[in-house]
């Protein structure tokens, strides 16, 4: 099967079609705006499911290769350069996985301005596509750049009443960190003469001597993005402000930009920096999962609690990255993914009662599962899933990171992994305080008494993301065929350079 | 080995999967179609699939009592990552099959009581519609302690354990609108599951140690490498034991973790006979018993294990002393009776342990269902004594055995079987537990003296406080209207109550001194049994303790009539402060309020307000207004004029020129 | 063939009194006039040099210059009446709403 076109080429710019039908639309035709957009990320998952057809889980490189030239300045060469393996194909099924769904929350909760919102809402999807996809440095920072700007304005335009400031703040943060980030991918480029990503692993003994320095400059803006502790900060803020599409997406992708930008770059390109700052990483990781757990229990606003929940989350993943085991990094690989699940239907769902009573205070709810039993039961699934519940997705990938972890040679101690572990408990804590205080004891509130359960479409969003949940939780074997190959095939390239160092 | 290959070993074996998929057919159906079924056909299915699970487990025995050695069924590859491969199998030997036949049996009677039980539940908490709810849940407990005892390595036992963990969980908070202030019962589920999550911890390290000292999970293979390893590493094992005891005093609740136990009694009380007394507590035990070949590697591990089993059998015993509530007694009666199988497992006496686990399973079930029954008369009394009253909400417990009293004339056979089993508990010759219990203190009584005593002491309190607790129940006056008014439950609830009877009196057969089935039985898995004799002098001991306790408990409570015009607790005047003490479990959950619970909230609240606002983001944002307030500094050279612009731009240029000029 | 000095002397002549003008008159006509006075004298040194050296580029350069002018004239003008009609003067010191 071929339409002549690349498939992901496809799959990345088919929602420019849906843009520019929603462009020929009146901004009062809302309903056939909300179809055009969700149809349009709906082919995109096909699209992506396509793409999964023909990707071949066996083999371990760059496969679905797409190369053309693209600029040429004075020797350097700047390729059109795409390509899927197992750490991004995954990313991009969840990408287009959230998208549609995202689109289908906002269809009460969007009702001003939904033609820029939809518009803004493909684009960014463009963008992160495109970023899983791209292998050359510079596609890969245009396509990084450009998710900033629809999200900077689903926060600022659509979001809650600080919402320039979060909007301004997530700008700031990431633009600072990227910034870092370019000057090392042109350093890179002069001194090797070229961006793409195959050729600079191939070549990457001529910049070895500038290892450290390009690391921490790509770290920077990885960090930020996932976020680590400490610079998490404009995460809670984006969060609370951001509509509730926006926090799906948000989390369940933008924050995955971060973790596999270290797989993708960090790691392959910079082996041995890898391995001296790996430590460094790990502690940070950890400190993010004790620290951002610690945090979460003090909040009183459910979005914020889930958002610094992130924080501790992605903790696991970043230490599965940096232990450098098959099982740490494949588990990291997954834990992104049920990440993004999770967290992305907790959101959901703060989101829907959130359009219920215009409140996201804890303490405003309680006992809510007697009146709205579907949503207590789905919210109980998702709760659980987050704090890793065998049966469910999260202890997979939660495991399997913990148990690489333990094990790791890089970070030569089982310190880490046992530290890290105590986070299992505190996210219990969290997580369940949340659930006690808003779906337990008695209805305290009167306005409570009266909440819709789910509608139809509510149930619609949330059922996909709570298959997902269950499949990967009990049988997540498929998963690890697609990522393992990759996977091994990164850790054994960078543990030559942990030999090398020894 | 597959499906067919199994079926060569044993016909029977092949069978071992429905174990866990009945009753989660059950479940489903509950589930998807329970709302048509009405309570009692949600009550057939969910008992018919635990029944079912039962038939299975009795085949199983079957196949095994011809092919001894039993066999692993793969039932598929769960997830492989590299060189780290888990299956889920299902492993057939004696020792899963005992808890297999434990789990669903008693588990099956206890479905059975739920039905007639929760009828009047739903309706005293004015929710039917939470009746199928109730079934959904125990038919997913029930699968999960499948997992957990049929698994054949730590991974899916593991699974297991978190997944019963759950169950425990959402049965706690079964009514989570109701208990102190409105949200006690969430508070106990919470502090189960939290509780719990610190053993899992424990058990994960072990988990993660295992891992990485044998290269797999899988039970047969380590068990086989474990002498070996032990020789190279010591370290390992002992660490990978300890930490595996710490999950065992979560799930088991023992010292330091049992806090949860007592309080997770805000379930339904067949939720406290299923779960917190007869089949998930035990698992613990069961895990030290199925991980005996690493234990025995590390003497040094077995004696913290058998000084935690003891210690806790002791203290637990004590509390039940001074405790009011019918289920709290149990509830620590319970803990100190998993101390007494922990200190068994510990020393190395594993059937001795399992034979407890075992009959204790029978007898404990009795007990809390027949408490249920007693619950379930005051409620009924207090509902006809306020019938025709203004119906609201007032503070009778019916839960409080002050309020009780004489209730053996009012319900006949739920005295009689209660009866039985306390005097089971108690351990009164020839009752069930009078064996299992006599197996435990003989092998202390060789291994160690001082466990022999505590162990001892322990025996004596337990048949103090059951001795208390059958005269404050069920002899002298009804000290309540209620209690005065309360009539014997129906019989879809005395039933499984009468067969449960029937099993602990009988039960002790099992391990006969001199017949020794379960011994026979369990060798076939267990290396290295070592035949448990009887001692007569410890015999007679154990026997005279019990009956000492129960004639003291007669001396206190039982001549005179209690609790009248206000009195206090006969036994507050002897002890005084002590008792006080008694009664407030050793302040041991306000200490951890203090010292853990405390602390953390005050320290996340300090994480989130002063160093995540105030230092990390106060930094951020101070670097913010810092560029705010330098670009206010300089706009003052902004004044507007072009003509000034172009003469920056001049003074500019001849600087830039003179300096090429210059250089 | 005169001296490059020369063209030199007054083309450095013709830019300071450009310079000069811009800096000091306050009507936007003189100093447009101005700013031709400096493309100008940058022209002559264009050409004079392109003389002197013998190749073309200079002259070249002189066109884009002069096509640059006429460009930006063109633009400053309209800004010019476009100001008037929002303010009814053109002085240069009345327009400072750049203020900082």
């Amino acid at each position: 099967m071929n339409f002549g076109i690349h498939p992901l080429l496809l799959v990345t710019f088919f929602p420019f079609v849906g843009v520019l039908v929603i462009l020929f639309l009146n901004t009062q035709q809302k309903q056939a705006i909300r179809w055009t957009a969700l149809v349009t990320s709906l082919i995109t998952f096909g699209i992506s499911l396509w793409v999964l057809a023909q990707f071949q889980p066996g083999t371990p490189g760059i496969q679905l290769e797409l190369r053309q030239p693209w600029l040429r300045l004075d020797g350097l060469s700047i390729d059109f350069y795409m390509g899927v393996d197992g750490l991004s194909i995954l990313m991009v099924l969840l990408t287009a996985l959230l998208t549609p769904i995202a689109i289908l929350s906002t269809w009460s909760a969007v009702e001003e301005r939904v033609k820029g919102f939809m518009i803004f809402f493909l684009l960014l999807e463009v963008g992160m596509t495109g970023v899983f996809l791209a292998l050359d440095l510079v596609l890969f920072y245009v396509f990084w750049e450009f998710t900033l700007i629809p999200m900077y304005f689903l926060i600022g335009i659509w979001g809650g009443e600080r919402r320039i400031y979060a909007a301004v703040k997530f700008f700031l943060f990431t633009m600072a960190g990227s910034l870092l980030m370019l000057l090392a991918i042109l350093v890179i480029g002069f001194q090797t003469g070229t961006f793409a990503w195959s050729d600079l692993v191939a070549q990457r003994e001529v910049f070895a001597n500038l290892q450290i320095w390009l690391f921490l400059a790509f770290g920077l803006a990885f960090a930020i993005k996932v976020p680590m502790f400490p610079l998490h900060t404009w995460l809670p803020d984006a969060h609370v402000e951001a509509p509730t599409a926006g926090s799906v997406i948000l989390a369940g992708v933008l924050l995955k930009m971060g973790a596999y930008g270290f797989l993708r770059f960090n790691l392959p390109l910079f082996p041995d920096a890898t391995v001296r700052l790996a430590p460094y990483m790990a502690i940070l990781a950890i400190i993010g999962i004790i620290y951002g757990a610690a945090v979460s229990l003090a909040q009183k606003d459910m979005k914020k609690l889930v958002a610094y929940s992130s924080v501790s989350h992605l903790g696991f993943v970043v230490l599965g990255i940096f232990a450098l085991t098959t099982q740490s990094v494949a588990g990291g690989v997954l834990q992104m993914v049920n990440h993004g699940l999770s967290t992305g239907a907790l959101f959901l769902i703060v989101g829907m009662l959130y359009e219920r009573r215009h409140t996201r205070e804890m303490s405003a709810f309680g006992g809510v599962w007697k009146v709205v039993p579907v949503m207590g039961a789905l919210m109980l699934v998702v709760t659980l899933s987050s704090m890793g519940l065998p049966g469910l997705n999260g202890f997979v990938g939660e495991f399997t990171i913990l148990l690489g972890t333990f094990g790791s040679t890089v970070l030569g101690s089982p310190w880490f992994a046992g530290v890290a572990t105590l986070g299992v408990i505190l996210a219990a804590v969290y997580l369940l305080v949340m659930f006690e205080k808003v779906f337990l004891g008695p209805v305290k509130v009167e306005a409570n008494l009266l909440l819709k359960d789910l509608s139809l479409r509510e149930i619609v969003t949330l059922v996909p993301l709570l298959i997902l949940i269950f499949w990967i939780g009990l049988y997540p074997q498929p998963f690890f065929n697609l990522i393992n190959p990759s996977v091994e095939n990164l850790v054994s390239l960078v543990s030559s350079a942990l030999l090398a160092a020894h | 080995m597959s499906l067919f290959e199994i079926a060569s070993v044993h016909p029977f074996f092949q069978l071992v999967p429905l174990v866990v998929f009945l009753p989660v057919l059950g479940l489903l159906i509950n589930l998807l179609v329970g709302k048509y079924l009405g309570e009692k056909g949600v009550g057939a299915v969910a008992s018919l699939a635990t029944g079912g699970a039962f038939a299975v487990a009795v085949l199983l025995a079957i196949g095994l009592g011809q092919v001894s050695e039993g066999a692993t069924l793969t039932l598929a590859n769960w997830m492989t990552v590299g060189d780290f491969s888990v299956n889920w199998s299902f492993r057939i030997d004696t020792l899963s099959v005992l808890m297999m036949l434990v789990v669903s049996g008693v588990g099956m009677l206890i479905h059975i009581y739920s039905i007639g039980y929760m009828h009047s539940d739903v309706r005293h908490n004015e929710d039917p519609g939470r009746f199928r709810r109730f079934f959904v849940y125990l038919n997913l407990f029930i699968a999960f302690m499948m997992v957990l005892v049929s698994s054949d390595n730590f991974l899916m036992l593991f699974v297991g354990w978190e997944g019963v963990g759950l169950c425990s969980y959402l049965l706690i908070g079964f009514w989570f609108e109701k208990g102190a202030d409105g949200i006690g019962n969430a508070k106990a589920a919470k502090k189960a599951f939290v509780v719990n999550r610190i053993g899992d911890f424990g058990l994960l390290i072990a988990l993660f140690l295992l891992f990485h000292s044998f290269g797999t999970l899988n039970f047969a293979e380590i068990f086989e490498q474990a002498p070996a390893i032990a020789a190279a590493a010591p370290g390992a094992i002992m660490a990978i034991t300890l930490f595996m005891l710490l999950g065992v005093t979560g799930k088991s609740a023992q010292l330091p973790l049992y806090v949860w136990l007592p309080d997770a009694m805000a379930g339904p009380t067949p939720v406290s006979a299923l779960i917190h007394a007869a089949t998930m507590v035990t698992a613990g035990v069961y895990l030290v018993a199925r991980s005996q070949a690493l234990y025995v590697e590390v003497p040094a591990a077995q004696n913290i294990v058998m000084w935690v089993g003891a210690l806790t059998a002791f203290f637990a015993a004590t509390i039940a002393v001074g405790q009011n509530d019918i289920k709290k007694v149990l509830a620590y009666s319970t803990i100190s009776q998993l101390g007494f199988m922990v200190t068994a497992v510990g020393m190395g006496a594993t059937v001795a342990g399992m034979f407890h686990l075992t009959t204790h399973a029978f007898f404990k079930a009795l007990l809390f269902l027949g408490a249920g029954s007693v619950i379930l008369g005051v409620e009924h009394g207090h509902a006809q004594a306020n019938k025709h009253a203004e119906h609201g909400h007032d503070s009778f417990d019916p839960q409080d055995m002050r309020e009780m009293g004489g209730l053996r004339k009012r319900m006949p056979l739920t005295f009689i079987v209660y009866l039985l089993g306390a005097l089971t508990l108690a351990g009164i010759a020839p009752l069930a537990g009078f064996f299992s219990k006599d197996e435990i203190l003989a092998a202390a009584n060789e291994k160690s003296i001082a466990i022999y005593a505590l162990l001892t002491a322990a025996a004596f309190l337990t048949a103090f406080y059951m001795g208390r607790q059958l005269l404050m129940v069920f002899f002298g006056k009804p000290r309540s209207v209620a209690s005065e008014k309360a009539s014997e439950s129906p019989l879809l609830v005395t039933l499984p109550l009468v067969v449960l009877a029937l099993l602990s009196v009988f039960g002790g057969a099992l391990n006969l001194p001199g017949s020794h089935i379960l011994e026979t039985w369990l060798e076939h898995t267990l290396e290295g049994v070592t035949p448990g004799h009887f001692v007569l002098t410890v015999a007679l001991i154990s026997l005279a303790v019990a009956l000492l306790g129960l004639l003291l408990a007669w001396l206190v409570y039982g001549r005179k009539p209690l609790f009248e015009n206000g009195q206090p607790d006969p036994l507050r005047k002897p002890l005084n402060g002590l008792f006080t003490a008694l009664e407030n479990k050793w302040w041991v959950d306000e200490l951890y309020n203090t010292v853990i619970v405390r602390p953390y909230d005050a320290v996340a609240r300090f994480s989130a307000g002063v160093i995540d606002q105030g230092i990390i983001d106060g930094l951020i944002n101070g670097m913010g207004s810092m560029v705010g307030s330098l670009a206010k500094a300089w706009r003052r050279y902004q004044n507007g004029y072009v003509r000034s612009y172009a003469l920056t731009i001049v003074v500019g240029v001849v600087l830039v020129i003179t300096y090429l000029v210059l250089r | 063939m005169m001296p490059m000095s020369y063209f030199i002397g007054l083309s450095i002549l013709m830019f300071a009194m450009g310079i000069l003008g811009v800096l000091l008159r306050r009507n936007p006509l003189i100093v447009f006039m101005s700013l031709e006075l400096m493309f100008n004298s940058a022209n002559l040194l264009f050409v004079a040099f392109s003389a002197y050296h013998h190749v073309l580029d200079g002259q070249l350069f002189v066109f884009f210059v002069m096509t640059t002018a006429a460009a930006e004239v063109a633009v400053g003008l309209a800004l010019i009446v476009a100001i008037f009609k929002a303010k009814r003067t053109i002085d240069l010191d009345q327009m400072s709403s750049l203020k900082g």
